[in-house]
């Protein structure tokens, strides 16, 4: 009977540590947020600053962009199905939307490093100007958090596999979420701050 | 593979940072003998290094600030006794090494003394004073605390391997960039901030939800202690401005490692970005330091003066207020550097705003003590000090806020006399003063008053024979950072200065001859009443030291002096009961906050000397590190009713068969 008490007890605290780390997660986010913006602040100081070397609109190949976009927009999707199929308990259908949004993640990344690669041949790496310093970190540090999330939906699907839907794993599928999102709209501001004033 | 790590990393171009060098490694080499010897390596694991519990990641905040001021202050005398000697001659120490002090001095004072002293008091009271049973999150309590304790361990063991910046605390470029700083140096100075900082963000994150989530029943915004409020408003502030400084100093590392131009004087980059980016970090910062000093400030005042404390309405604003402004001002600290004289004006104005606030603060700590019945403790010793002493300095601080004053005495030493008379009264006291207060809760003995009082008695005098000199030598326009000087007028200044420094000296050494006699006599002054200065607040409820789960039954609040208004109301030195008590879930130990840290340090250390590969091994450690913890489901345990019984009960006991009545609440 002890042990049962015990275990009631700790399932009660979890619950409750559960719905802190929620918010706390948010705070997280907040100061994430922060350095999006002070990284957008510098990039949109240093618009001109290219000392010579290329200018932004000699850089950038729109349907290249619009590709990455479609990618994580689709992809912020794909993980809200994974979501709601955890919701509905369906272990299968959860960890297999996962992949999918996974593949869709993957195929952005590819085509950043791509982009990146292209723009270092052609003599405009970061090293080229401040304009591209800004550039680069602003947008590789996007990338290094989507490859971070990545990590983390690889973490979940074994999570859901091993140890089942249980209530943490729920909450920290439902995080993960939160963070994917939260990229997608780092990008938007990425796509009509740093993409879009050039074809336009 | 050891990339730029060679044999002249060994710090030979000076005598006297060979012996610097020496000191580090021998205290170093002395402790790890001396837990050898005493075969203590089990208890310091397992009770204190793994710990999870709040109490004790305060207390060892605060260990490794009293270490890292001891070095501080050190530098500080070093640096007092060449300008006291260096008239028209080099003085005893090469210019390379006196760059080195003033940029570790302000470094290590300010991320490695005040940051963890404050985050340490933090941890120690806040939970308490909430009716808390612990931090929100414990284990990343733990984390931030080792990622502190890594960053100043790099800068400690700057002192060994290769040398620390020559660019001050906040690091200008385009000096401290690649071209003018190619060695080491900057690199530590970033390293350390980086990861020390991501700490503080993390503590910041977890005590905003601490406060707003943790708090016990009853406990509405407006009934939180003041120590609690102002913690909160700088929790808010570290959550908030530390990215800033993980930014700033990400730039300036992809300036010097990769070649990029963020802050270069060609191809682009702009200096002028880093001053606004450190400074939006900066000037919170400043109250960041303050902060938790107003609010030990506001529990000393109105607990020795055995009164309300006076206006806890218009503190609880004023300090809102401050936090708010706090992040509009950042600018003033660059008003020399060409922006328009209109916006000069708005910062200056701006500025000036914030003295309002303040000066609420200083009549309500006044009249707290009006007609209050008054004991003079240490910790009230230290907060009049700082009254008398803080007024010069805003005065002093309002008149740099008018940007022609600032073209005057910028970067002379009278800014440097403005700042300490800040810090030192403004945080440092106040940090003292927590000390003093809180030691009898955290250790159950108190702290013996006389050298209590010596050792405010010497920082005293000293501040004001070292800083005041400094404002008039200021103003004969002597500037800041000078390794030597030719004008014989200074001298009599600075060698007063010297002085000043040598009293602080004195002073800091009391107040380890007070922890040294207090322990030897602890028996004589233990407090087994968990509320040996009659407090107010919830953190006097618990037994000193209090259990690890602080509360056996969660208190209800009715008052902000909750405590105060239970002891009115009802008996709390009752018999503790079988079958009053319920089992309590506290979480388990655990290493990953110290293999966490770990791996953050060698991580800073390999990309300081470019050694790639162990970078690399050390980022995948410490996330696996990480994957590994964020997997675990089971880091909690359950300390059965009948223990939290006994435990209550053997307290119980103790405290009546020494006469000592265990008011201590916990039967609430
Ligand atoms: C304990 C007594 C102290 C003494 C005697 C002292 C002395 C000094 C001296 C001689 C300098 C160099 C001034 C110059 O540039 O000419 C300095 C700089 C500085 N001190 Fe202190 N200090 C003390 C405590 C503190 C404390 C407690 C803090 C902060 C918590 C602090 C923060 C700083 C900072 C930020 C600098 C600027 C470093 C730079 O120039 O980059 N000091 N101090
Ligand atoms: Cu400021």
């Amino acid at each position: 009977m002890n042990a049962n008490a015990n275990q009631a007890l700790l399932t009660e605290h979890q619950t409750e540590s559960l719905s802190n780390k929620a918010f706390g997660f948010w705070l997280y986010l907040m100061t994430d947020a922060l350095i999006f913006a002070l990284l957008f602040a510098t990039y949109v100081t240093m618009f001109r600053s290219t000392a010579s070397g290329p200018e932004p609109s000699e850089l950038f190949d729109l349907k290249h962009v619009f590709l990455e976009t479609v990618c994580l927009l689709l992809s912020s999707i794909t993980f809200g199905f994974a979501y709601l199929g955890a919701l509905g308990k369906h272990r299968w259908q959860s960890v297999n939307w996962l992949l999918v949004t996974l593949i869709l993640g993957v195929t952005f990344v590819y085509l950043e490093v791509v982009e990146f690669i292209g723009l270092i041949e052609n003599g405009a790496g970061p090293q080229a100007s401040g304009y591209l310093s800004a550039f680069f970190t602003l947008v590789a540090t996007h990338g290094i958090h989507v490859s971070v999330g990545m990590l983390g939906i690889i973490i979940m699907m074994f999570q859901i596999l091993n140890k089942g839907l249980t209530p943490s794993v729920n909450s920290r599928l439902f995080r993960l979420g939160l963070f994917w999102h939260f990229l997608d709209i780092v990008w938007i501001g990425i796509f009509s701050i740093v993409y879009l004033p050039v074809f336009i | 593979m050891f990339g730029r790590l060679t044999l002249e990393a060994l710090p030979f171009y000076s005598p006297i940072a060979i012996a610097g060098a020496v000191v580090t490694f021998s205290g170093f080499a002395m402790v790890v003998l001396l837990v050898s010897w005493k075969r203590q390596w089990r208890y310091l694991w397992f009770e204190w290094l793994t710990s999870v519990d709040h109490k004790r990641i305060g207390v060892m905040y605060i260990v490794l600030a009293l270490v890292m001021l001891v070095r501080g202050v050190i530098e500080a005398v070093m640096m007092r006794a060449q300008q006291a000697m260096a008239l028209n001659s080099e003085g005893y120490l090469p210019p390379e090494h006196f760059e080195q002090l003033f940029s570790t001095h302000g470094t290590i004072m300010i991320f490695f003394v005040a940051m963890p002293f404050l985050t340490g008091l933090i941890n120690v009271i806040v939970p308490q004073q909430l009716g808390a049973r612990d931090v929100a999150f414990p284990f990343m309590n733990s984390v931030s605390f080792w990622l502190t304790a890594a960053g100043a361990a790099l800068v400690a063991i700057s002192l060994v391997i290769g040398r620390f910046s020559t660019a001050g605390w906040t690091g200008y470029p385009p000096y401290s960039g690649i071209g003018y700083s190619p060695g080491v140096g900057v690199d530590y100075w970033i390293w350390a901030l980086l990861i020390s900082g991501v700490g503080s963000t993390l503590t910041g994150i977890n005590f905003i939800v601490t406060t707003l989530k943790c708090r016990a029943p009853g406990m509405s915004l407006m009934k939180m202690p003041m120590f609690v409020w102002t913690s909160f408003c700088t929790s808010i502030l570290m959550a908030f401005s530390f990215p800033a400084l993980t930014v700033v100093a990400i730039m300036l590392g992809l300036d010097r490692t990769l070649g990029m131009h963020f802050f270069t004087n060609d191809m682009g980059g702009n200096m002028m970005n880093f001053a606004n980016l450190i400074w939006i970090w900066g000037h919170p910062e400043v109250y960041i330091l303050v902060l938790p000093a107003f609010g030990v400030y506001s529990e000393v005042t109105a607990v020795f003066s055995k009164k309300r404390l006076f206006g806890y309405r218009s503190l609880v604003y004023a300090t809102a207020a401050i936090a708010l402004l706090s992040f509009t001002v950042w600018l003033h600290h660059f008003f020399t550097m060409g922006s328009s004289p209109n916006v000069n004006a708005v910062f200056g104005i701006a500025t000036m705003i914030i003295a309002v606030p303040t000066g609420v603060k200083i009549f309500d700590w006044l009249f707290t003590m009006v007609r209050g019945r008054i004991t003079f403790h240490p910790s009230l010793l230290f907060t009049i000090g700082f009254i008398l002493t803080f007024v010069i300095g805003g005065i002093t601080g309002v008149l740099m806020a008018i940007p022609p004053v600032d073209y005057l005495v910028h970067n002379t030493t009278f800014l440097v006399a403005h700042f300490h008379n800040m810090i030192i009264p403004g945080a440092l006291f106040g940090y003292f003063a927590g000390v003093q207060y809180w030691f009898p809760k955290v250790f159950g003995f108190k702290l013996n008053d006389f050298w209590g009082k010596l050792v405010f008695f010497f920082w005293f005098v000293g501040f004001y024979l070292a800083f005041m000199p400094l404002y008039a030598v200021g103003l004969l326009g002597m500037p800041r950072r000078l390794v030597s000087y030719t004008n014989p007028d200074w001298q009599p200044f600075l060698i007063t200065a010297f002085c000043g420094a040598g009293f602080i000296l004195a002073g800091l050494c009391s107040l380890f001859m007070q922890f040294y006699v207090s322990y030897r006599d602890r028996e004589n002054n233990r407090d087994l009443t968990g509320d040996p200065w009659d407090g107010r607040t919830l953190e006097w409820a618990t037994s000193s030291p209090p259990a690890p789960y602080n509360f056996a039954r969660i208190p209800a609040v009715t008052d902000v002096d909750a405590f105060w208004v239970m002891k009115q109301n009802s008996d709390l030195n009752s018999e503790p009961k079988p079958g009053h008590y319920e089992s309590i879930v506290m979480p388990k130990n655990t290493g990953a906050g110290v293999i966490i840290g770990a791996f953050s340090f060698v991580l800073g250390f390999a990309a300081i000397w470019y050694i790639w590969w162990l970078a690399a091994v050390a980022t995948l450690g410490a996330i696996a590190m990480l994957i590994i913890r964020s997997c675990n489901d089971h880091s909690e345990d359950v300390i059965s009713s009948a223990v939290v019984f006994k435990t209550e009960h053997d307290r119980w006991l103790l405290a009546q068969t020494k006469g000592q009545p265990a008011c201590d609440g916990k039967r609430l």
